[in-house]
């Protein structure tokens, strides 16, 4: 999955990948499947993918609990993200991390983050190297609007401003950090907090994968050009629930009229309609069966050997066993 | 043979270790001008300013900075200042960090040293300067502990740490900053997990670590007085612990008294105590004792800090009442 994110049918068609498998996971959360539940991307898949179409394969991300639809736009294996999930041995990460761990070293994903705010000072770390070594790679950094109010998040703009470092601090702004909307959660506004440490940002509609885009490759170019770090705040809604718990404990936070007036604005929808009908629809097929295979390997595949349950823990292969490392 | 402080053998151990691989890079706060304990003397002027890098007082970057820059190639080692400061970056140390490796199915690694300065010894730094906090780091799997007594061991375990390739947390006693004493000249490196009987004795065996090998050898002395000669052993590091070293020592002596400098709630000698218990029963004819630092946060006036401190004095009265020459409580 390392095709590249240059036309409105690449955009498209990954848009409609991220969409579709994350379908296909509520289907296997709630057939059991996938244990533990999901924090679904559905509604926000514009912003992973035009933030990655403006990066190259050897730029690196950071991502999220929400993390599915970042990994997929960097171009991970659907079918080994789906095994993950499933916990199978053919997971990415071997069936250790799951759904808010995934990491593909080969295709620049440093790792998803469950602790929200906490991967900003590692994109930080990773620009640091980017730089000293000259390899002119940029780090993108997701976070939502509620890892505007982590401390760890100003802490790394703040670093990452000192050092001018390649790091594109991405805002997926979904109006609600869990239930507690944006507007009582935040005081000031997410570009007010880069400017304050002197970080150009900019707030871009983040249902339209081609603008973000836009907004995000004049980022990296900066950042390529050494000029430092900047901040999109990208405006979105996730459709489906903050998480499948939500499925069952049945939060009341949000009217069905908000919800439906950004299904409205639909990001496949404005894409979509950028390309042929009869051309979405090929690519409609082709995904479904890409996402068909995904099914049957990750359902195939093996769950790790108990035996293995302390193992990977240290390089230096050190097993904690009986209670002493 | 060169004669070193404490804070000079970690200084030069970084020297070494920079100049060995330039991938290995500092970072930290007021690291470029040698440290607020001279820890890092020199080494901005020799490496410039691309490998030591001063940072903000921003605990939570730093370590996750480090943690970002070892997962992109570099081999960080990052100060955190005091070590009671490693509660402000708690999430990196105990849910980052240690977790990477595994959690990513071993694609990425960690090869970073967290280190800077810990413990009380008396200097009346109080509750948020003066905490020895080994025990926080040793509930969390994923971390090596390193914790050097002395200059030599200060300069050996720091150069194993930043060449393994797991984390690696060097707690440094700040008491021990000024001790001076002989290092060896040629690459010095000691292997952590290998303990050391740093006095050999027959009675009774005394483990420690850092600050608490010399408390531990100044009791044995005057234990000798008392015709109880201790064996004690010096740690060193943590994880991985030496267990077979001290399961060793006790089945020569029988006896087995921890000696720690944190408070003993869930102190590391807890779990000395617990492999004694499971693995030295029949070995033991005592009771194993922990002599551990006051469940307390820790006091400033001398002379409450030297209550809840572990002291010779503590040491000598709880061997003595263990091979009982005493009726005293080891508290």
């Amino acid at each position: 999955m390392t095709d590249g994110l240059h036309t409105p049918a690449d955009l498209y068609r990954r848009m409609r990948l991220i969409r579709g498998f994350e379908e296909l996971a509520l289907r296997l959360v709630k057939s059991g499947e996938i244990v533990g539940g999901i924090h679904p991307y559905i509604g926000e898949e514009a912003v992973a993918v035009g933030v990655c179409a403006a990066l190259a394969d050897h730029d690196l991300i950071t991502s999220t609990h929400r993390g599915h639809g970042h990994v997929l736009a960097k171009g991970s294996d659907p079918s080994r993200m789906l095994a993950e999930l499933a916990g199978r041995e053919t997971g990415l990460n071997r069936g250790r991390g799951g759904s808010m761990h995934a990491a593909d070293v080969a295709v620049g994903i440093l790792g998803a983050n469950a602790i929200v705010g906490a991967a900003a000072p590692i994109a930080v770390g990773a620009a640091w190297a980017a730089q000293r070594s000259g390899s002119g790679k940029v780090v993108a950094t997701f976070f939502g609007d509620g890892g505007l109010n982590q401390g760890v998040l100003l802490e790394a703009l703040n670093l990452a401003a000192l050092w001018q470092l390649p790091v594109l601090f991405v805002c997926e702004n979904n109006g609600y950090a869990t239930t507690m909307p944006t507007a009582t959660g935040v005081a000031g506004n997410a570009v007010g907090r880069a400017e304050a440490f002197g970080i150009p940002a900019v707030t871009v509609d983040g249902m339209d994968v081609e603008v973000v885009r836009d907004a995000a490759v004049l980022a990296a170019d900066r950042a390529r050009r050494a000029e430092g770090p900047a901040l999109i705040e990208a405006m979105t809604y996730r459709f489906g629930p903050h998480h499948t718990m939500e499925f069952r404990i049945r939060l009341s936070y949000r009217t069905q009229e908000e919800i439906d007036e950004w299904r409205r604005r639909d990001p496949l929808d404005i894409q979509g309609g950028r390309i042929a009908a009869g051309q979405r629809a090929r690519l409609d097929a082709e995904i479904a069966e890409i996402l068909a295979e995904a099914e049957r390997f990750a359902l195939a595949s093996p769950r790790p050997d108990p035996a293995g349950a302390l193992d990977y823990l240290y390089a230096s292969g050190m097993v904690a066993r009986g209670g002493v490392a | 043979m060169a004669e070193l402080t404490y804070r000079q053998a970690i200084a030069a151990a970084l020297a070494q270790e920079m100049a060995r691989d330039e991938r290995v890079v500092l970072l930290g706060e007021d690291v470029a001008s040698g440290g607020v304990f001279k820890t890092t003397t020199g080494l901005r002027e020799r490496f410039g300013p691309d490998r030591v890098w001063n940072t903000p007082i921003s605990e939570q970057a730093i370590a996750g900075a480090a943690m970002g820059a070892a997962m992109a190639g570099l081999r960080p080692v990052a100060e955190i200042m005091f070590s009671d400061f490693y509660a402000t970056c708690w999430d990196q140390v105990a849910n980052e960090i240690p977790k990477v490796r595994y959690m990513t199915g071993g694609q990425l690694s960690m090869p970073l040293v967290l280190r800077g300065a810990n413990g009380s010894g008396g200097l009346g730094f109080g509750s948020q300067h003066g905490q020895s906090v080994e025990n926080w780091a040793m509930c969390v799997p994923g971390i090596k502990i390193a914790s050097p007594a002395t200059p030599a061991e200060a300069f050996g375990l720091l150069a194993a740490a930043i060449r393994d390739n797991d984390p690696v947390i060097v707690f440094e006693h700040k008491a021990l900053y000024s001790r001076k004493e002989q290092c060896p000249d040629d690459e010095h490196v000691i292997p952590l997990g290998r303990a050391a009987v740093v006095r050999p004795g027959r009675d009774c065996t005394l483990v420690a670590l850092s600050i608490t090998v010399g408390i531990c050898l100044a009791a044995a002395d005057e234990l000798a007085t008392h015709g109880i000669e201790a064996e004690v052993i010096d740690l060193r590091t943590l994880v991985p612990l030496d267990a077979a070293a001290v399961l060793a020592s006790v089945a020569r002596t029988s006896r087995l008294v921890v000696v720690e400098e944190n408070p003993g709630q869930l102190g590391w000698g807890a779990s000395i105590a617990a492999i004694a218990a499971q693995e030295a029963f029949y070995d033991l004819t005592a009771p194993v004792i922990r002599i551990s630092g006051g469940n307390v946060p820790l006091p400033v006036a001398a002379s409450l800090e030297a209550e809840v401190d572990v002291s010779v004095p503590r040491v000598v009265a709880g061997v003595r009442a263990l091979l009982g020459q005493l009726r005293q409580s080891t508290g």
